[in-house]
C-alpha cells in the first residue's frame, strides 16, 4: 500500500461536526501524527492522558487515553521494523479425553514489550479460549471494533469438525484474529490479551475473570435511552455498513453458486475420460491420440477440483468473516448511540432544572467524556478498518483471479502437450504415403 | 532355394512336404469393381503338384487357381495377424516404385508383371519353407481352393461389425456427455456475470476501491458472455463425430451383406455335401448317416437295382448342378469380399485421418478457450490490484 500524502486525522474532542472528516474519505490518514496533536486534546481529556508506553489501558478508565496512543502508535504499524509484537497461530492438534474431543492450536508470541515478562511465549489454546478473549475485549474495550472470530457452532453431521480442511480454515481465521488484535494500538495492550498469550493455564484465569466480567459490563450498560439522531458521520458509517453487508451477502451467494455449478460441471466432465479410453481400446492408429485426450481430460478435472476446493476453503471463509465483522461493528455503533443518548437525556434533565447556580453535575460531565472518547476511538478504528478492508479485499479478489488463472494455465498446458502427439502421427503418415 | 523350374530342393524338413508350388502365368482380366467401374487387372496362376514321397516324382497334372495381387495381400495380412511373432516374408511391391525409368512405372507393363510373377512365387516358396507358416491350414487352401477367402474374411468381417458397434456406442456416449458438459459449463460462465452487477453496485459506496471494482465487473461480464461463442465452436466437433456415428450404419450394412453371401454359399455347399453322401450310400449300399428313409428301406425291403440306377442318375445331375452353384456362389462371395475389404480399408484410413483432424481442431479449440480465460482473469486481476 502506498503511503500517499499525509492527512490530518479525524480528531476527537471539541471539534464541531462540520470539521470532522467524512469517514469514507479517511483512508490515507494513518500516517504521521496530526500537527494539531497538542491543540485537539480537549480539556476534559487532559486529566486522563497517559504516556504511550506507560501503563496499559486500564479497563476502569474511559478510552480517551487511547486516542493519544492511537495517534502516536498508528504509524508504527506500517513500519515493520518498529513493530514489537508478533503473534502466530499454527500446529493444530487433536486432544481426546474421556469427556470430549477437541483441537488445540499453538499460539506463538515474540515481543519486546515490557508489558510481557518474557520475550517469547508458546502456549496452546482451543477455540473457546479465543472466544473468551474476544468477549473480554468486547467488554473491556467497548468503544473499539473487535475483529471477529470464525463461527463458533458447526452442525455436527454437516461439517466434520476434525477434517483437515475445516481445521486449517479455522486456524487461518484464528491467526488473522490475533494478528488484527496485535496490530491494534489499543487492543494489543489489553491485559486479557496479554494473559491469553502468556499464561500457561488459561482455565484458572478464566475462572477469575468470570467474576470480574460482571463488574466491567456494568460500566457501559446504558439501557433504555433513546437517541434522537445519529451524527452524520456515524449515520454514514451505518449506511455504509448496511449496504456493504448486503453486497457481501450477494457475493457470498454468487461464490457459492459458482462452486455448486463448477462441482456439477466437474461431475459431467469426469465422464469424458473413461469414454475416450474405451474408444482408444478399439482403435489402432487412433489409440494413442484418444488415450492422450483421455489423460488431458483427467488433468483438467483435477485442476477444476483444486479450484473449487480453494474457493471453498480460502475465499468463502474470509468473506463470511467480514460479514461477522460488519455485524459486530453495527453493534458498536449502537452502543455508541446508547452512550450518546444517555448523555443527551441527562443533559436535558439538568437543563430543565433551571438551577443555574449549581455546576453541571459530574455525572453529566462523565457522560460527555464517554461520548467524546467513544466517538474518537470509533473514528480512528473506522479508518483503520477501512484501510484493512481495502487490503484484505484486494488480496482476496486478486487471489480469486490467481486461482482461476492457475486453473486455466493447467488446462492449457495439458491441451498444448497433446497437439504434438496428434500431429506427429499425422506427419508420419503423410511421409509413408 | 529353387531351381529354374520352381522345384524345391531345400533339404531337411520344413518345406511343405509333397507339394510343388509355382506361379506359372499371368493374364490380363477386366471386370467391374466395388463401385461398378470397369477396370483392368492382372491375375496370376498358382500351380501345385503333389510330389510322391517315395519316388519324388511330381504328379504331371497340376491343380491350378487364378489369384490377383490383392488376394495375396489379404492372405499375407492374415499371416501377420495370426502369427505376430513371425517375420512374415514380404510381397513384391504393389506399385512400381524405385523406378529408374518413367516407362517402367506402369503396373500393366509386361516386364513389371513378369517381375511380379517371380516375386509372388518367391513369396509362396518362402512361406512353404517356414517352420511355422508352412503348417498353416489356410495356406494350403490359399494354394488350392476357391472359397478360402471367404473363410479368411469371416473373422475380419465379424471384427469389423463388432468395431462398428463399438464405434457407434462410444460416439453416442461422447455426444451425450458433451451435451451435459456444455449445459453445466454454460451455467458456470453465466453465474460469473452476477459478479459484474454486484461489483458495480458495491463500487458505488466505495471511494478508492470503486474504480477497480467497476472495471473488474466489466471483465466478469465479458467472461460470462464469452461462453456462447465457445459452445458454438464446439458444435462443429460434435458434427464431425455425428458423421462417423452415421457411417457406422453403412459399415454394418456391408458386414451384413457379407454374412448373407456367406450364408448362401454355405447353404449351397451343405446341399452339395449331402447329395454326395446320398450318392455314396446308394452306390455302396451302406448307410453312413441315420436317415428315416434308410431305416424304412431296411425294414420294408430294399429297392430294385433299376430304381437305384434312376436315383443315382438324378443325384448325379443334381450334384453337377450343385457344384456349379457352389462355384458361382464362391465366385460371388470372393468378388464381394475382395471389393468390400478394399473399401473397408479405404474407409478405415479415411476415418483415422478425419478423426485425427477432428481431435486436433478440438484441442485447438480448448486451447483457445483456456487462453481467453487467462486473459479475462488477468484483466480482472489488474483491476483488483488497483483497488
Amino acid at each position: 500500500m502506498s503511503a500517499g500524502t499525509p492527512k490530518s486525522l479525524p480528531s476527537s474532542g471539541q471539534k464541531s461536526i462540520q470539521e470532522i472528516c467524512h469517514p469514507l474519505s479517511a483512508e490515507e490518514s494513518i500516517l504521521s501524527p496530526s500537527p494539531d496533536l497538542g491543540n485537539t486534546i480537549s480539556s476534559t481529556g487532559e486529566k486522563d492522558l497517559s504516556l504511550p508506553n506507560g501503563n496499559a489501558v486500564d479497563t476502569s478508565s474511559p478510552a480517551s487515553s487511547s486516542s493519544l496512543l492511537n495517534r502516536l502508535q498508528l504509524d508504527d504499524d506500517l513500519d515493520g521494523e518498529t513493530r514489537d509484537l508478533f503473534v502466530t497461530v499454527d500446529d493444530p492438534k487433536k486432544h481426546v479425553s474421556t469427556m470430549e474431543t477437541y483441537i488445540t492450536y499453538r499460539v506463538s508470541t515474540k515481543t519486546t514489550r515490557t508489558e510481557f515478562d518474557l520475550p517469547e511465549y508458546s502456549v496452546r489454546r482451543r477455540y473457546q479460549d479465543f472466544d473468551w478473549l474476544r468477549s473480554k475485549l468486547e467488554d473491556s474495550q467497548p468503544t473499539h471494533l473487535i475483529p471477529p472470530l470464525p463461527e463458533k457452532f458447526v452442525m455436527k453431521g454437516v461439517v466434520d469438525r476434525f477434517s483437515e480442511e475445516f481445521v486449517e480454515t479455522r486456524r487461518k481465521a484464528l491467526d488473522k484474529f490475533l494478528k488484527r488484535v496485535a496490530d491494534h494500538p489499543v487492543l494489543s495492550f489489553n491485559e486479557h490479551f496479554n494473559v491469553f498469550l502468556s499464561a500457561k493455564d488459561l482455565n484458572k484465569r478464566q475462572g477469575l475473570a468470570l467474576l470480574s466480567k460482571m463488574g466491567e459490563s456494568v460500566k457501559y450498560v446504558t439501557g433504555g435511552y433513546k437517541l434522537r439522531a445519529r451524527p452524520i458521520e456515524f449515520a454514514a458509517m451505518g449506511e455504509y455498513l448496511d449496504i456493504f453487508t448486503q453486497k457481501l451477502g450477494t457475493i457470498d451467494r454468487i461464490a457459492q453458486r459458482i462452486i455448486k455449478e463448477q462441482s456439477e460441471y466437474l461431475v459431467e466432465l469426469r465422464e469424458y475420460s473413461p469414454v475416450y479410453s474405451s474408444w482408444a481400446s478399439s482403435e489402432e492408429e487412433l489409440q494413442e491420440p484418444l488415450d492422450g485426450v483421455a489423460a488431458c481430460m483427467a488433468n483438467c478435472c483435477s485442476g477444476l477440483e483444486e479450484l473449487t476446493e480453494e474457493m471453498s476453503e480460502d475465499f468463502l471463509p474470509v468473506l463470511r468473516e467480514y460479514i461477522l465483522y460488519v455485524e459486530s461493528m453495527k453493534n458498536v455503533l449502537k452502543k455508541r448511540d446508547q452512550v450518546q443518548a444517555e448523555y443527551e437525556t441527562k443533559l436535558e434533565a439538568v437543563a430543565f432544572r433551571e438551577d443555574r447556580k449549581t455546576p453541571v453535575p459530574t455525572d453529566v460531565e462523565k457522560c460527555q467524556d464517554r461520548v467524546e472518547c467513544f466517538n474518537a476511538d470509533l473514528k480512528a478504528d473506522w479508518d483503520r478498518w477501512q484501510n484493512n478492508k481495502r487490503q484484505d479485499f484486494r488480496q482476496l479478489l486478486t487471489g480469486m483471479a490467481d486461482k482461476n488463472i492457475q486453473y486455466y494455465e493447467k488446462c492449457l498446458a495439458a491441451w498444448e502437450s497433446l497437439i504434438p502427439l496428434l500431429q506427429d502421427k499425422q506427419e508420419a503418415r503423410a511421409d509413408t504415403n | 532355394i529353387t531351381d529354374t523350374e520352381g522345384v524345391m530342393v531345400e533339404k531337411g524338413g520344413t518345406l511343405l512336404k509333397g507339394l510343388e508350388i509355382s506361379v506359372a502365368e499371368a493374364e490380363k482380366r477386366t471386370g467391374k469393381n466395388a463401385v461398378s467401374i470397369q477396370e483392368t487387372y492382372t491375375v496370376y496362376l498358382i500351380e501345385t503338384r503333389a510330389v510322391d514321397n517315395v519316388s519324388e516324382v511330381a504328379n504331371p497334372t497340376p491343380d491350378s487357381l487364378w489369384r490377383r495381387y490383392s488376394e495375396f495381400e489379404i492372405f499375407r495380412n492374415y499371416l501377420l495377424v495370426t502369427y505376430p511373432f513371425v517375420v512374415v516374408p514380404p510381397l513384391p511391391e504393389k506399385r512400381a516404385e524405385f523406378v529408374w525409368h518413367k516407362l517402367s512405372a506402369d503396373n500393366m507393363d509386361p516386364d513389371f508383371v513378369e517381375r511380379r510373377r517371380v516375386g509372388l512365387e518367391n513369396f509362396l516358396l518362402r512361406v512353404a519353407s517356414h517352420p511355422v507358416l508352412s503348417n498353416d491350414k489356410i495356406f494350403y487352401s490359399f494354394l488350392t481352393q476357391f472359397f478360402v477367402l471367404c473363410l479368411l474374411f469371416c473373422v475380419g468381417f465379424f471384427e469389423m461389425k463388432h468395431y462398428g458397434d463399438e464405434l457407434q456406442s462410444v460416439i453416442s456416449q461422447l455426444l451425450r456427455v458433451r451435451a451435459r458438459v456444455a449445459d453445466r459449463l454454460y451455467g458456470v460462465y453465466k453465474v460469473h456475470g452476477n459478479y459484474g452487477r454486484v461489483f458495480s453496485e458495491w463500487s458505488a459506496i466505495e471511494k478508492e476501491m470503486g474504480d477497480g471494482l467497476q472495471s473488474a465487473g466489466h471483465h466478469m461480464d465479458a467472461y460470462a458472455a464469452s461462453i456462447d461463442d465457445i459452445l458454438e465452436e464446439e458444435e462443429h466437433y460434435a458434427d464431425q463425430l455425428k458423421e462417423y456415428l452415421f457411417y457406422t450404419e453403412a459399415l454394418r450394412a456391408v458386414c451384413r451383406k457379407h454374412e448373407l453371401c456367406q450364408f448362401e454359399l454355405e447353404m449351397a455347399a451343405q446341399d452339395l455335401i449331402s447329395k454326395k453322401q446320398q450318392r455314396e450310400e446308394l452306390a455302396t449300399g451302406t448307410v453312413r448317416t441315420f436317415s428315416l428313409k434308410g431305416m424304412t428301406s431296411k425294414l420294408f425291403g430294399q429297392e430294385t437295382p433299376e430304381q437305384r440306377e434312376t436315383k443315382l442318375k438324378t443325384l448325379e445331375t443334381q450334384i453337377e448342378e450343385g457344384e456349379e452353384m457352389v462355384k458361382e456362389r464362391t465366385a460371388e462371395c470372393d468378388e464381394f469380399v475382395k471389393n468390400a475389404w478394399e473399401d473397408i480399408e479405404r474407409f478405415r484410413e479415411q476415418k483415422d485421418r478425419d478423426l485425427k483432424e477432428a481431435l486436433i481442431s478440438y484441442a485447438i479449440m480448448q486451447i483457445s478457450m483456456c487462453k481467453k480465460g487467462i486473459q479475462v482473469w488477468n484483466n480482472a486481476k489488474e483491476c483488483f490490484s488497483k483497488m
